[in-house]
């Protein structure tokens, strides 16, 4: 059983490989809003709207952090506990800057998990498809857009 | 880097064939001192040679043989060396296939002293 989930197939093939390289044991992809657009590893929605709307929240705080410091934003955040690793990261897409949260544990290492992100990151650069026209965000499309999500991310 | 870490390193890039020699800190797989020649991707190698060491030492330990020593990969355009430098550090080496693996070898392990 695949434990892989994507709003758009674009983000399959990339995020099933790095997950292979690094052993991850939770991986999500989301806009900087925090709207998921690929997991693995994830069983329920509830946990992955937590880890999204937190994941999102953090970079918006690390952003915030590194304008006040003049710096144009942190690339990547991680944090080392005692059993699982926690890595943070933007990167750039034509369809926009995405937010990749991985979690890890001790099979797995900080370093590998960088080094398959950048591949990762590249990857995705390559294989999105370019960003559609922009129509006002409004609240019920909001709403509308994170169920859907959601809701092929758990069919 | 500390200047012991730079003498250690250099002292193995000085053997023919060597083309690279850097500090991995084990667990996470980081770079923590490198000297190499251009084009060699130290960060990669590093974070893969951690984990190549790591599984090694799985392997070594269920087949009763206990921790991995010295690591020697040979590959179709060169060989990597391993060896533990210490507390969660490992000394990697990257070298062309024609290197004298027992001089590298014997260099690394003074290195390892030197750096220990």
């Amino acid at each position: 059983m695949t434990r892989t989930r994507v709003v758009e197939s674009w983000l399959r093939g990339p995020l099933e490989r790095f997950v292979r390289e690094t052993g991850a044991r939770l991986v999500l992809l989301l806009t900087p809003a925090g709207q998921v657009l690929a997991q693995f590893g994830f069983t329920r929605a509830i946990d992955v709207m937590s880890a999204a709307a937190l994941a999102s929240g953090i970079a918006a705080s690390t952003g915030e952090l590194a304008r006040m410091l003049d710096e144009r934003e942190f690339r990547a955040l991680n944090h080392q506990s005692r059993r699982h690793g926690i890595f943070l990261a933007r990167f750039g897409t034509p369809r926009g800057p995405l937010l990749g949260l991985v979690v890890y544990g001790p099979d797995s290492s900080v370093g590998l998990v960088q080094l398959f992100f950048e591949e990762l990151a590249a990857d995705l650069a390559a294989a999105a498809p370019p960003a559609p026209p922009r129509a006002p965000l409004l609240g019920q499309d909001f709403e509308r857009d994170l169920n859907e999500s959601l809701a092929s991310l758990f069919r | 880097m500390t200047d012991r870490m730079v003498r250690a390193l250099d002292r193995i890039t000085r053997v023919r064939g060597v083309r690279g020699a850097m500090l991995v800190a084990a667990t996470d797989g980081l770079l923590v001192a490198e000297t190499a020649m251009e084009g060699v991707r130290t960060a990669a190698a590093a974070a893969l040679s951690a984990a190549l060491v790591a599984r090694l030492g799985r392997a070594t330990a269920a087949s009763g043989a206990g921790v991995p020593t010295f690591v020697h990969v040979e590959a179709e355009r060169g060989a990597l060396l391993a060896v533990p430098a210490g507390d969660d550090i490992l000394l990697v080496t990257i070298a062309d296939p024609e290197v004298n693996v027992g001089l590298a070898r014997l260099e690394m392990l003074r290195a390892v002293e030197e750096v220990g």
